[in-house]
């Protein structure tokens, strides 16, 4: 799928950079990123994330670097090529300190932005806001506001969705129903390019995931084998009768499968665990795990 | 991607215009800082400086009341447009609506469109009410013939074409959204006092007649004193006559200018999103 023609991809990106006085934001970006894919970009604060996304969005200028974004130069896309695209942003104060605009007045007036929109009503509906859509959208809880930031960036009916940080400050079940949302987006076709701080989101949502640190990507890959982690040494564990054993393997099954026959049947205790992904991350940023 | 193409892409700019003028009217309405501030405040003068220059009496028998009346529906309509624009288009900026328009395919003109057609919306309201209390209480004389009304009309069309122009303009120049008003306001309120609304204008000093005259609201007070002074009353202007040709003039000349400016500075982002 990714070594197909540049005519098959959402985004291509090459040797993007960008400096803020001097200082490399980004320094040296690759990527393809196929049609109908969901893709992370999963690094810490500070890492480029933002300026990256923003810069595939049109809303900034690159220093150096080819970008293509459904075939076209964001720095150059037009109304035709907008269209195309959904933003979430990071930020969306307008949506607390503009108060006075309820979820239906935000839909209907996002709506009239774009050529081929979807109906306002439908999209409140998809996002789970029909019971608050004559509330205003300060009024919302953090979650909810988000929910809207989302349908007001999918009302154009966008090929490519751009989410950047979506989930920063939700609570575990407000994460939970926003990334059900998230995922049914993907399953209609949708391209998605996410950027999260969080491993779980990324290793939730993404088909691959690409770690960034310091403005540079140190891994693509899909969350399961990223950093090795499929064929990485396991560790097994397991209650002997002398007490806990845990035991360093490349071939854990040949192990369990020895211990099984030792024990007879069952083996108390037996636990095989890769390293998570978490500490596969935590290695490539470079901090303790 | 060719024109044609582009042309059925975008959406259709009347239609998106008047998405955003609604946006505008709603967000006016309901915000009531804004409405007390542009709106409510020149009422509130009107009754004040009226009630004070009621029966004070100005050579060419016109009452400083109704000079004053004239004065204070130009400078309202500085107040919904100029001050209005130049201090919701910073703060807009800041909390990232404009970004989120920005990243759109919605025309852009559609966004100033919006901006013009509310404050039209915001100035009729205000002269209907600042006209039923000039008359009611001021002695202030609604135009008798076609021709004020038509004069009336057109100072308006231009004013609040060329106010808002400026407006949106000066935006460009505000860092951000917080120091807007402290920067407006002082803006709007020394060129009411140089340009004939609460003083007459024949009687302030030549050099702060010269300065005033750059601006459009001399010309806007001006012109509605044509509208709204008996014809007497012209040989007390410094031109002696209401020079409405000059009051068009300069008018137009602000619009062009003042786009000419918006178009270089208007700006999407905040500076941090360079």
């Amino acid at each position: 799928m990714s070594g197909g023609p540049a005519g098959d991809s959402a985004i291509v990106v090459s040797d993007l950079r960008k400096s803020y006085r001097g200082r490399p934001a980004v320094a040296g970006i690759d990527l393809v990123i196929p049609r109908g894919e969901v893709f992370s970009l999963l690094g810490p604060n500070g890492a480029g994330k933002t300026t990256t996304v923003e810069i595939l969005e049109g809303h900034r200028r690159r220093d150096s670097g080819d970008v293509r974004v459904l075939g076209v130069d964001p720095a150059l896309g037009r109304a035709a090529w907008k269209a195309r695209i959904g933003i979430v942003l990071q930020r969306s104060d307008d949506l607390t300190q503009a108060g006075a605009l309820t979820v239906r007045d935000w839909a209907r007036a996002m709506a009239a932005c774009f050529p081929n929109s979807r109906d306002p009503d439908e999209v409140i509906e998809l996002v789970g806001l029909a019971d608050r859509r004559n509330a205003r959208a300060a009024h919302l809880s953090g979650g909810q506001r988000r929910r809207l930031d989302v349908a007001l960036g999918i009302i154009g009916r966008p090929e490519l969705l751009f989410l950047d940080e979506p989930t920063t400050g939700f609570d575990p079940e407000a994460r939970r129903r926003f990334w059900d949302l998230i995922a049914d987006l993907a399953r209609s076709g949708t391209t998605i390019l996410l950027t999260t701080h969080y491993l779980e989101e990324a290793e939730h949502l993404a088909d691959r995931v690409a770690v960034i640190v310091d403005g540079r990507i140190m891994e693509v890959g899909p969350p399961q084998t990223l950093g090795g982690r499929a064929t990485a040494a396991a560790t097994v564990r397991w209650l002997s009768p002398d007490g806990p054993r845990s035991v360093q393997t490349c071939t854990p099954a040949a192990l369990v499968t020895d211990l099984a026959a030792r024990f007879g049947q069952d083996v108390p205790g037996l636990a095989v665990e890769r390293p998570s992904l978490e500490e596969v991350y935590l290695r490539m940023i470079g901090a303790p795990a | 991607m060719n024109a044609a193409a582009t042309l059925v892409r975008a959406p259709a700019l009347l239609a998106v215009t008047r998405a955003r003028a609604r946006v505008e009217f709603l967000v006016f309405i309901r915000e009531w800082i804004s409405v007390v501030f542009t709106f409510i405040f020149p009422v509130l003068l009107l009754i004040i400086l009226g009630s004070i220059f009621h029966g004070q009496r100005l050579p060419g028998d016109v009452d400083l009341a109704q000079y004053f009346v004239a004065g204070m529906i130009g400078a309202g309509l500085f107040g919904v447009s100029f001050q209005n624009v130049a201090i919701a288009i910073p703060i807009e900026r800041d909390i990232g609506t404009l970004k989120r328009l920005a990243g759109t395919p919605m025309p852009r003109s559609a966004y100033f469109l919006g901006k013009m057609l509310m404050v039209a919306f915001v100035a009729l309201a205000q002269n209907v009410l600042l006209l039923g209390i000039g008359s009611a209480f001021f002695g202030l004389d609604l135009p008798d013939t076609v021709g004020r009304w038509i004069t009336y009309l057109w100072v308006i069309v231009l004013g609040i074409a060329s106010c808002t122009m400026l407006g949106i303009a000066a935006s460009g120049f505000v860092r951000n959204g917080r120091t807007a008003p402290a920067i407006m306001s002082p803006i709007a309120i020394v060129l009411q006092f140089i340009s004939g609304v609460y003083f007459v204008f024949a009687t302030l000093p030549n050099w702060m007649q010269t300065v005033a005259a750059i601006f459009p609201l001399k010309w806007i007070a001006q012109g509605m004193r044509s509208v709204f002074l008996p014809d007497g009353y012209q040989a007390q202007e410094p031109a002696g006559s209401w020079e409405l040709d000059r009051v068009a003039l300069v008018l137009a000349a602000w619009c062009v200018l003042a786009f000419l400016v918006a178009v270089r500075t208007f700006r999407w982002r905040a500076r941090t999103d360079d």
